[in-house]
């Protein structure tokens, strides 16, 4: 007997490791099946469980005992067992569920999109396509803070934050004293350093790669452009310091911005350090590589080198127009 | 007359002292329990039958039972004195007047446990309950119950008392035993629980001051002899803080199987509502529970009698009843208002969620935001379905209890009390100079009928 343990998501079974977290099977899997996660980063340890998008229904708990859960679970906390099945995409529970705690993530958040830097790299704004409704049930005004500025090439713009502490994780895990957390509680809760103390640690910038939304943002990018004008390029270079593996985001000839390589889940490979990502903006400090890969539903792509064609149109036809109208007619009727 | 198992010499001048205490009795159960073994002790527990007083009912016995016991790793018991539920206030009388009980309960449980060291943490408001547990915690010192080698018996125990910062979420054990490692009081994820990593990642027990109160007389009497108290699986006898629009509200301890209406009218308990008035309406648990109107706390939807025990009060499950909760029976009569008492509640846990998770951080301050405008004259018919709906969205989609007691109150008092919000959105203005009271239902709630 093997001691890999077999779970069934949606249907689909694979096979994985024990101690596997729900979510990472899922992203085993791949696909439409895999629960949006936004306060759960596989590099930081201790985070996830807070955010509650990532919630599925565990229809039957394992092999041995086949009761299913009573509540809905956070995916990303939750370890898989021998035998277990979940639901996802394929319970509507979960969608409602899903779609709710959607709303509520987005009652406090400003939707100043067009003017936000995230936007257009925005899990925030994925999750509001796939699940938000159309129009807002809140009708109350929106908790306000003022912007802060977390040393000179960070600024924290608490409004626009979902409290994913994330962030928080980072500063406690990737620099050595900690000088960010929160303060307060329930929605009048905050990121804060205290009393705006400058955090210059080398790896301080990884907060504005780890934030899922435009709340942490780079101050040498901030208003500079919008993401989907630039274009993405890989590159390294030799630094003492953190692994060199970088993302230049081209304007033309100009070096706009500098992030960690995120995979399709929008984590970064390596984590890297602030001379890399501020102060090396020019071409001639890194071997380039290749043009980086971005999904073809990203609004990135619609610039990007791999396609020089234009995404195809579809042409009108009068006439198929019109035979579709006639069968549609038909079959209403009854 | 009920049996009093804890509050039997409360009105004993000077038991808050050590001497008294001794002298009527007290610290037998340690004596007694140090000549046992740990394990026997804790089957002693588990055959009374005693569930947890601090809002769950989870059966001690069966806590203790699951506490992991690795060799070499201390092991701990916390007691959760941070007591905050709107509507409960019985273990600050029971620490104010009878702190050795308490210590007494600690003793003996941390034994049960093979804990070497205990904590109680009690909320930071309780400045005056910390100092009396300090005094009380030296004088049993001094008498040889608590330090190194207690009674001879080779078993040493170190008790201490840590004030928190007066948050409820910190009565939640997960949060609590974050804040008593000194970090932010939020709820940890579970698994792991903290009978495998709790306290500094040891095994811990976290125990409500009652329930651990309550192991002093199932040891001095014997587990068996406390599961005769009671009805079915809810044995022994409870604290309730009753509160309200009552003739004499405080703390009645109650044999569990007590009748609601007994409790309620009795002269040995409440005596009755204030004033002559009618009973509109009770929370029988503390703020968390559903409310539940008159005619359904006196009786189940079949006309049978409702009791205070753990089964008896969740007869009827969400639709009809309520739960036993930590004890917090609060009462309304005729004139109050159930949407301004369920602002004030939803008000309560918009200020004490944690921001943790979405679901509850976001949403309590919505459900807190749309009450207000209900209750001040400015809602619209369309807030009563969204109230229902978010609250849905909140129940069971947390990471601890909190968002599903946030939720409660609000969906309990929209199912039995809705033409009162209905009224709140078709009558701004009456709604501000008057309460709705019990005169303006269609069919007034009849004044209940009572027998004793």
């Amino acid at each position: 007997m093997s001691d890999k343990v077999k779970v069934t998501i949606d249907g689909i079974t694979v096979e994985v490791e024990p101690g596997t977290s729900i979510l990472n099977a899922a992203r085993q899997i791949g696909g439409d099946i895999v629960p949006p996660a936004m306060c759960y980063y596989s590099k930081l340890q201790g985070s996830g469980g807070k955010c509650r998008t990532c919630i599925v229904k565990v229809s039957k708990g394992s092999e041995k005992d086949p009761r299913p859960m009573p509540k809905l679970v956070a995916s990303c906390r939750t370890t898989v067992m021998d035998g277990m099945e979940v639901q996802n995409i394929t319970s509507p529970e979960v969608m409602e569920a899903r779609s709710g705690v959607v709303e509520m993530l987005l009652i406090n958040h400003p939707l100043d999109c067009p003017v936000c830097d995230q936007a257009g790299e925005c899990d925030l704004q994925n999750l509001g396509y796939e699940h938000g409704l159309q129009k807002t049930r809140y009708e109350f005004e929106r908790r306000t803070f003022e912007r802060i500025d977390i040393g000179d090439k960070i600024q924290l713009h608490m409004n626009r934050c979902i409290l994913c502490y994330r962030c928080v994780f980072t500063a406690d895990q990737i620099t050595n004293k900690r000088v960010h957390g929160i303060l307060n509680r329930g929605d009048h809760s905050e990121i804060s350093t205290y009393i705006q103390t400058a955090v210059d640690n080398e790896f301080s910038g990884n907060v504005i790669d780890v934030c899922p939304v435009g709340a942490l943002t780079d101050k040498t990018f901030r208003f500079r452009n919008r993401v989907w004008f630039t274009k993405p390029v890989d590159a390294h270079r030799d630094c003492p310091s953190c692994s060199g593996k970088v993302t230049l985001w081209y304007k033309g000839e100009d070096v706009l911005r500098i992030t960690a390589r995120k995979d399709v889940y929008g984590e970064v490979e390596s984590f890297i350090c602030n001379t890399c990502r501020f102060e090396k903006k020019k071409t001639a400090d890194w071997v380039l590589e290749h043009p980086t890969h971005i999904s073809d539903a990203s609004v990135i792509s619609s610039n990007h080198y791999e396609t020089f064609q234009p995404l195809p149109v579809i042409q009108e036809n009068l006439q198929l127009q019109a035979a579709n109208k006639v069968e549609l007619e038909k079959t209403s009727k009854f | 007359m009920g049996r009093k198992l804890l509050l039997e010499h409360i009105n004993v001048p000077g038991i808050n002292t050590y001497d008294v205490y001794r002298q009527k009795g007290g610290y037998r159960a340690v004596e007694k329990a140090l000549k046992m073994t740990p394990d026997e002790v804790v089957e002693e527990v588990k055959l009374s039958g005693l569930r947890g007083r601090g809002g769950a009912g989870f059966p001690t016995g069966m806590k203790w039972s699951f506490l992991a016991k690795p060799e070499g790793v201390p092991r701990y018991l916390v007691c959760n004195a941070d007591e905050s539920e709107p509507g409960t206030f019985k273990d600050r009388y029971l620490m104010t007047h009878i702190p050795h009980a308490l210590i007494e309960g600690m003793i003996v449980s941390s034994f049960a446990l093979g804990a070497k060291t205990s904590y109680i943490y009690v909320r930071g408001e309780m400045m005056p309950q910390i100092r009396i547990l300090e005094r009380a915690i030296a004088e049993a010192k001094n008498a040889g119950f608590l330090g190194k080698n207690i009674l001879g018996s080779g078993y040493d125990l170190e008790l201490y008392v840590q004030p928190g910062g007066g948050a409820y979420i910190c009565g939640e054990e997960t949060a609590l035993l974050e804040s008593l490692e000194g970090k932010r009081g939020n709820p940890r994820i579970k698994p792991p629980f903290p009978a495998i990593a709790g306290l500094y990642g040891r095994p811990t027990v976290v125990n409500n001051v009652e329930s651990i109160a309550a192991t002093v007389p199932i040891i001095n009497d014997g587990g068996e002899e406390y599961s005769k108290i009671g009805i079915g699986r809810s044995t022994g006898t409870k604290l309730i803080s009753a509160s309200g629009n009552l003739v004499k509200p405080g703390v009645y301890e109650i044999e569990l199987g007590l009748s609601v209406e007994e409790f309620l009218y009795s002269d040995e308990y409440c005596g009755g509502i204030a004033n002559g008035k009618r009973l509109k309406a009770t929370v029988a648990g503390g703020s968390s529970v559903p409310i539940l109107p008159a005619n359904l706390t006196l009786k189940y939807a079949n006309g049978e009698p409702r009791l205070m025990s753990y089964e008896s009060l969740s007869e009827g499950g969400f639709a009809t009843g309520t739960m036993m909760g930590s004890g917090g029976f609060i009462a309304f009569d005729e004139d109050q208002c159930i949407v301004r008492n369920t602002w004030n509640f939803a008000r309560f846990y918009a200020h004490e969620s944690c921001g943790q998770c979405s679901p509850c951080r976001e949403g309590t301050g919505w459900m807190e935001k749309v009450l207000h405008r209900l209750e001040h004259g400015q809602g619209k018919l369309s807030d009563i379905d969204l109230l229902v709906d978010v609250s849905k969205k909140i129940e069971g989609n947390t990471i601890c209890p909190l968002g599903d007691a946030a939720a409660w109150p609000v969906a309990s008092a929209i199912r039995h009390f809705r033409d009162e919000f209905e009224w709140h959105v078709k009558e701004p203005v009456k709604s501000l100079q008057m309460n709705y009271g019990i005169a303006s239902y269609a069919v007034p709630i009849a004044k209940a009928e009572v027998t004793i």
